[in-house]
């Protein structure tokens, strides 16, 4: 005979608990506001969904929304393949693996405000190095004017700050494969490219997953670095969906769109992560029915 | 295929490394033969091994092929296969894409590789799954795709097994080895097989090659290993138990061992320091009243026979007896002198017959 013991369900209170306070109270709290409108003093009434058919409507979510995706594919596009050509070029042993890592990590521990304050005044056309620097090679470059210039500057920031990561991750995936996959790879006269397509990127490819997901949540959530350097502007320019959120909960106060704003950006996070790790596994799932097939070429 | 030299072949890993992996081998494979590297863990069995696929470049001494010097050309150029003790297979291609591989890397034209790929399959029974992707295949089917892409590719100069049975199911172990002799009685390869476990290396090779630290301590045939080893050390590896070895003294046609004098009936010019006499387990009796009194320290049923463990003043003798004998209580070992073999600092001095 079985014997349930209900009181197993105690032992999980604490982490229900914890869980509660950090992220499903103050969710509610977004919920709550997300679904009423409020004149002041307090008083809220009920409005369904209409902050939300009004958000999604809208003419300036979905261009923050167009800016925030165009944002993360650059991101995406250039740190992950670059992160891999730099992780494939650092060396395996020796001093000089203590020394790229550590090179490797000294913009990961600035915190973001201080990285958006350096490339702020690192771009300045008046006083800083870049922008001087830039001016007087004959460019015509200022990121307070120039939308192009703008989203270059954003961009080189954030390799600069994050590539890093992914240099880390992948270090650590291909320092995990052992030696004797290379000398077989030479045993079959594998070319460098054979080798890294067929070996390395398929060893890699967990860590690839985790980096992806990381730079893509980070950069679809980037406030700090934008807010300190543009300011969202020129115009809307760089006006990314964290931007529009705050001004539209903190500067205009309009708690009940912004609200709504926030559980939609919420739920675009979840869905876009989703997909890439439904993409990036869904070969290990088909790997045990026959997929691939006889191909030799 | 390819004969194989090695001309005083001497590899170290480090510079300040006073001892040497691999210790100034000469060595001849001929064309078409199939050799076992028998020796224990960290012997340098290995590492020989890897000079010879050029994965490693000796510190000293040639790489020889059919009179071509190797030693500066790298791997790919050495038209080598090699199978590793652990699988290795490319995750993300099929078994059949996984045997293919080294064929395309090669250039080699495309119905070549489909009927090589196919003929592969079929040595390793592996026809149905040839669709199926190498990550999803359990520990001995990637070590059999390992062994396949080693034996796929038919211009081989030579083809190098490094412990390749080592993770096998021991049922497919046989099978397997039994294939490999197979394909070496019909390609006619130059192999090379890597193993420490005699019975392995035995029913393997015609000729078994035994290294111990790093030198070769004996070739011979199974039999020639097991009726004369050239060294203790080969007598104790080979043979289950392994030879005895007993320190000794030679007076006149005896040899004295702990005060007890064995007659060689023979006359025995070796004399000095570091003799040993080397005896196997099979040619001694056990007796209940004649012979040298020894004490028996433990008796072992191993199935087929009986092995009883004796010790004499210090020295431990492995004595086999037939099942069902009586073990007596004061026990007397008769040692048959023409079986004695004689050894002055582990190399054998005097034979018996």
């Amino acid at each position: 005979m079985k014997i349930h013991n209900n009181k197993a369900w105690l032992l999980v209170l604490p982490v229900l608990i914890l869980v509660a306070i950090s992220a499903i109270i103050p969710l509610m709290t977004v919920v709550n506001y997300s679904v009423q409108d409020s004149f002041g003093n307090n008083e809220f009434f009920w409005v369904g969904t209409e902050w939300f058919q009004e958000v999604l409507n809208s003419e300036r979510f979905h261009n923050a929304l167009q800016r925030t995706l165009l944002f993360s594919a650059l991101v995406l596009a250039i740190e992950i393949p670059l992160g891999i050509v730099i992780a494939l070029a650092m060396p395996r042993r020796g001093i000089g693996v203590t020394i790229c890592l550590v090179l490797m990590a000294l913009p990961l521990l600035i915190p973001w405000n201080v990285v958006g304050t350096i490339w702020q005044v690192f771009g300045r056309v008046d006083i800083g190095l870049l922008g001087y620097g830039l001016a007087n090679l004959g460019v015509d470059y200022n990121y307070t004017q120039d939308t192009l210039d703008a989203w270059i500057t954003l961009l080189v920031m954030d390799v600069w700050h994050w590539t890093s990561l992914v240099v880390l991750l992948c270090y650590s995936g291909l320092v995990a494969i052992p030696e004797v996959y290379y000398q077989a790879a030479r045993i079959d006269g594998a070319s460098r490219w054979a080798i890294f397509r067929y070996i390395q990127l398929p060893k890699m490819k967990r860590v690839l997953l985790i980096a992806v997901l990381l730079r893509f949540m980070d950069s679809f959530m980037i406030y700090t670095e934008p807010f300190v350097i543009t300011g969202g502007g020129p115009g809307n320019a760089t006006t990314f969906l964290s931007i529009d959120l705050v001004q539209m909960a903190v500067g205009q106060f309009d708690l009940g769109p912004a609200a709504a704003m926030s559980i939609v950006y919420f739920l675009i996070i979840l869905a876009l992560c989703w997909v890439f790790y439904t993409v990036m596994t869904s070969y290990e799932k088909q790997a045990g029915t026959g997929a691939g097939g006889g191909r030799y070429e | 295929m390819a004969s194989i030299e090695l001309q005083g072949v001497a590899h170290r890993y480090a510079a300040s490394d006073p001892k040497y992996a691999v210790n100034w081998l000469d060595q001849h494979w001929q064309d078409g033969g199939a050799y076992a590297l028998l020796g224990p863990s960290g012997c340098g069995k290995t590492t020989l091994l890897n000079i010879i696929s050029g994965l490693l470049k000796p510190t000293e001494g040639k790489v020889v092929f059919d009179g071509i010097d190797m030693t500066g050309l790298r791997t790919e150029q050495r038209n080598i296969a090699q199978v590793f003790q652990f699988p290795v297979v490319y995750d993300t291609l099929s078994v059949a894409e996984n045997l293919a591989f080294p064929l395309r890397n090669r250039g080699f034209a495309r119905e070549e590789i489909e009927s090589r790929v196919q003929e592969v399959l079929a040595l390793l029974g592996m026809q149905s799954r040839a669709g199926q992707r190498a990550s999803s295949l359990n520990a001995d089917d990637k070590q059999k795709i390992s062994l396949g892409r080693g034996l796929v590719r038919s211009d081989v100069n030579a083809i190098l097994f490094d412990e390749p049975l080592t993770v096998i199911d021991p049922h497919l172990k046989w099978q397997l080895r039994t294939e490999l002799k197979k394909i070496h009685q019909r390609f006619g390869h130059t192999m090379i097989y890597v193993t420490h476990d005699q019975t392995e290396a035995l029913t393997f090779a015609d000729q078994v090659i035994v290294m111990y630290d790093g030198s070769v301590v004996q070739i011979g045939t199974p039999q020639e290993l097991f009726d004369r080893p050239q060294h203790t050390f080969v007598g104790q590896f080979i043979g289950s138990p392994g030879m005895n070895v007993l320190a000794c003294e030679i007076d006149g046609a005896d040899a004295v061992v702990a005060g007890n004098r064995i007659g060689l009936q023979r006359q025995i010019s070796a004399a000095g320091v570091g003799l040993e006499l080397g005896i196997r387990p099979e040619h001694i009796e056990l007796s209940a009243s004649e012979g040298i009194a020894v004490q028996i320290v433990a008796v072992e049923d191993v199935g087929k026979h009986l092995v009883v463990r004796t010790q004499l003043a210090e020295q431990q003798i492995a004595v086999i007896v037939q099942e069902g004998t009586p073990i007596p209580e004061h026990a007397f070992l008769k040692i048959d002198p023409a079986k004695l073999n004689l050894y002055q600092d582990s190399f054998l001095v005097d034979a018996g017959s």
